[in-house]
């Protein structure tokens, strides 16, 4: 092990990281479980994260020098790890309830509309309330509401369901040349605006509706269009000048619906070949709706947990390569039906009957 | 009873610089200009003065956190952002000494190498910012500000920036984001500000009483200035007392009185107003846990509470509170702690920035419930959810005002939850009058 590397223990599992990385990077090296879910940090915008607190985690050893335990939960989006330092995610019961307190808190303004949302399918909401949350609401009074709004001509803000991650002020602030919407108000009335009902117009403002982890900023070229888990993503390029034309195309039959940007498994964005975020232009997410517009590279990875892979068998295969070694036989769970039938009769072909077979042609083989 | 900060408030035209000094004035900035800047910080360290905004933190150890890289500006930033329910201490020391502020910033700018310092008012001080800026412009003309300082070679400006009527801008980072002109949200610590403050410099950010009190400690030696007072609540302490009390006002006090002292006698609160008795009493503030008289006077040991840190927060938050920022309130025995709760935490849902979601959601339910309750449509599942709610609140947010709402409720509840059950058993009658007519009221037997 090289002296530069910090080695921090996660819910006992043990990982060297340098210096300077955060818990929640860390835990995500590690991957799986261990890894606290982040509603608000977006590790390619800078100053993200610490605010909607579910990447709450408890510290139970400070670091090799300072062992003392961390007196609060720590927020491991933006908590750097030190050397020696052992953490408790899923290990912790402290940690654990009050992610169940932050899940209940963002449900309480949030609504339940998920049947007429846009995000439904790959929406990180979801996902949470459905990791950690519980299965009813506490909450009985009425939830804010606000009217809806057009950001331009082609982003729509539906501020009632956003969970104020600050994520799209962070693309404005640092995308854009000039920070052109951010908050208004405070506390619960607080909300995401253009001061006094601009329209955002810039080349790369179309990737707030990306970072968005809810349905609150999203795309009108796609609103109400059709469900994510109907459409078929694949990634394809174009030559752009304004940006990589690194770009996620979700399609049904040849018809394209939605341009986004190409997410790597915390659903962020990609890097480009040369190391930078791979950010679309407006150009390409909003105007490029032809196949023909694009070069298309092949069918996406998705988790096969998301509703968006329901339908589509990627990489699923027989495990015939080791399952007769370890039984003794081929196995009849996974007979293919054109294969010879070894249950009724070794004899009978059944790719040879013609239509459905049905027990007359085992009792009356033709063909026997 | 010892005074060292309002000694001379109530002089005539202690506002101006010339009476000042004839009272004694900016003495201590000639003594402190004459000193090494580490040993002033080092003279603040032995007298153990202890951070007056409400947290408590010693000031000199805060002094030397500072972080001296070079090249790098420091900032020394007051923080007179005084907002707390029921504090108006501050307010008291700049309206009528003023100056006693601008020789403290000034001996502490020079203290910790900071040659622009800020006053951070809030925007509802309107008159205050006025009385300050002139006495910045008299010490100017005096040589006590600009440059070369009593020809000492330091040079140091005041401004005073007032702010736009935020309570959160009182939460330090808040207020730094504040005063560089960005919206007021706390920042994620650490860093914190003496790393990496105003502008991404260094910055010691210190409440009004504090920075007032380096000028006696200066004065009279950090040695002596820790004689005052008892353990490690040195020195003195302003109180502002209100509520139900015969003689509500601004108090200095030197931390070895007691509580009930402190209520009953006639130098200070007077006792309980119109013969009433009295029920319960918010010590520091309204963030800090509400105590009822029992355990007010007497601690859960049965020994007498006193006016200091320690003995206040004597039991934790189970049977103890906490001295804050002194702001004393008191209420009587018609009191009602569920309407008063309600409306600390209309206060607090009213106040959160919005940032981190267990405080912008969990303030709003709260309030919720506590005015369904308050208005008789309470149900008695609604204070467990209550408890529920504040122990997710509590220390799970950015800043300390998730805490500073979760508190008062959670101590409402542990202390007076017969309270709350009355109200939702008697929804009707509870709108008449007040429950609690002097089951609270002392002397009390100790409930175990």
């Amino acid at each position: 092990m090289s002296e530069d590397l910090f080695k921090v223990t996660i819910d006992n599992i043990t990982i060297d990281v340098p210096p300077g990385t955060t818990i929640l990077q860390a835990a995500r090296k590690i991957g799986g479980d261990v890894t606290p879910p982040a509603m608000c940090y977006y590790s390619k915008l800078k100053d993200s994260g610490g605010k909607c607190r579910t990447c709450l985690v408890e510290v139970s050893k400070g670091s090799e020098k300072d062992p003392r335990p961390m007196p609060k939960l720590v927020a491991s989006c933006r908590t750097t790890v030190m050397d020696g330092m052992e953490v408790k995610n899923i290990t912790s019961p402290k940690a654990m309830e009050a992610r169940k307190g932050v899940v209940e808190f963002l449900l309480i303004n949030h609504p339940l509309d998920c049947p007429i949302c846009d995000q439904a399918g790959e929406c990180d909401l979801q996902d949470l309330s459905y990791g950690h949350g519980n299965e009813g609401s506490r909450f009985e009074f009425q939830k804010r509401v606000f009217e809806k709004h057009d950001l331009g001509p082609y982003i729509q803000l539906h501020m009632t369901r956003c969970i104020l991650c600050y994520r799209c002020v962070f693309v404005a602030d640092q995308l854009t040349e000039k920070r052109q919407h951010g908050i208004l108000d405070r506390g619960e009335r607080a909300e995401i605006a253009t001061y006094i009902s601009k329209s955002l117009e810039h080349d790369f403002i179309g990737n707030v509706i990306d970072v968005c982890p809810v349905g609150a900023l999203t795309d009108k070229t796609f609103r109400f269009k059709n469900r994510v888990w109907f459409t078929k993503p694949v990634d394809a390029h174009r030559d752009c000048d304004k940006c990589a034309g690194l770009v996620r195309l979700w399609l049904r039959g040849d018809e394209v619906f939605r341009v986004t940007v190409r997410r790597d498994e915390w659903g962020e964005v990609i890097n480009t070949p040369e190391g930078k975020p791979a950010w679309i232009c407006n150009e390409c997410r909003f105007e490029k709706k032809k196949e023909s517009d694009w070069i298309i590279e092949g069918p996406t990875h998705i988790n096969r947990h998301s509703v968006i892979a329901q339908g589509h068998y990627e990489g699923l295969k027989m495990p015939n390569e080791f399952l007769p070694e370890v039984i003794g036989k081929k196995p009849r769970l996974f007979l293919n039906i054109h294969d010879v039938s070894e249950v009724n009769r070794p004899g009978i072909d059944l790719s040879l009957i013609e239509g459905p077979a049905t027990s007359d042609d085992f009792e009356n083989p033709k063909n026997d | 009873m010892v005074k060292l900060l309002l000694e001379n408030a109530q002089k005539e035209g202690i506002r101006f610089l010339k009476t000042y000094r004839e009272n004694g004035g900016y003495q201590s900035l000639e003594k402190a200009l004459k000193m090494a800047p580490d040993n002033i910080t080092e003279e603040v360290k032995v007298s153990g003065l202890r951070g007056r905004g409400g947290a408590g933190f010693p000031t000199g150890l805060k002094w030397s956190f500072l972080a001296k890289p070079e090249n790098t500006p420091r900032y020394l930033v007051c923080n007179a952002d005084e907002s707390e329910p029921g504090t108006f201490k501050d307010r008291f020391l700049m309206e009528f000494i003023p100056h006693l502020l601008i020789e403290g910033m000034i001996i502490s700018s020079y203290a910790l190498g900071s040659n622009r310092s800020y006053i951070y008012i809030r925007g509802e001080y309107a008159w205050i910012v006025d009385i300050l800026r002139q006495a910045i412009e008299e010490a100017k003309q005096n040589g006590y500000l600009g440059k070369n300082i009593l020809g000492s070679g330091f040079d140091c400006e005041i401004f005073v920036h007032p702010g736009a009527g935020a309570y959160i801008c009182g939460e330090e980072t808040a207020l730094l984001e504040s005063l560089e002109g960005k919206r007021g949200n706390p920042r994620i610590k650490p860093p914190f500000p003496a790393v990496k403050g105003l502008w991404n410099c260094p910055t010691v950010v210190n409440n009004v009483e504090t920075i007032a009190a380096v000028v006696p400690i200066i004065k009279m030696s950090g040695a002596e200035y820790a004689k005052i007072g008892v353990g490690r609540s040195t020195g003195t302490k302003l109180i502002s007392a209100c509520g139900n009390i015969n003689k509500p006002g601004v108090y200095e006090i030197d931390m070895t009185i007691s509580v009930e002292d402190f209520i009953y006698s006639d130098e200070f609160c007077g006792g309980i107003a119109n013969g009433k008795k009295l029920k319960a009493c918010i010590p520091g503030g309204s963030s800090v846990p509400i105590l009822p008289a029992n355990l007010l006077l007497k601690t859960a040991k049965g020994e007498t509470r006193y006016m200091n840190y320690e003995s206040l927060s004597d039991g934790g938050f189970a049977t103890g509170s906490m001295m804050g920022s002194g702001g004393f309130i008191v209420l009587d025995e018609d009191q009602c702690v569920v309407k008063h709760t309600y409306t600390l935490a209309h206060f607090y849902r009213h106040e959160s920035c919005g940032q981190c979601s267990p405080c912008r959601e969990g303030t709003g339910w709260m309030e919720r419930i506590l005015k369904n309750i308050e208005t008789g449509k309470g149900k008695m599942s609604d204070i467990d959810l209550l408890w529920d709610i504040q122990s997710k609140i509590e220390g799970n947010t950015i800043c300390p005002l998730g805490d500073a709402a979760a508190w008062p409720v959670a101590a409402a509840i542990r202390h007076f939850r017969d309270e709350f059950e009355w109200h939702v058993l008697n929804p009707e009658e509870s709108q008449k009058r007040n429950y609690g007519l002097a089951n609270y009221a002392s002397p009390l037997a100790l409930v175990s």
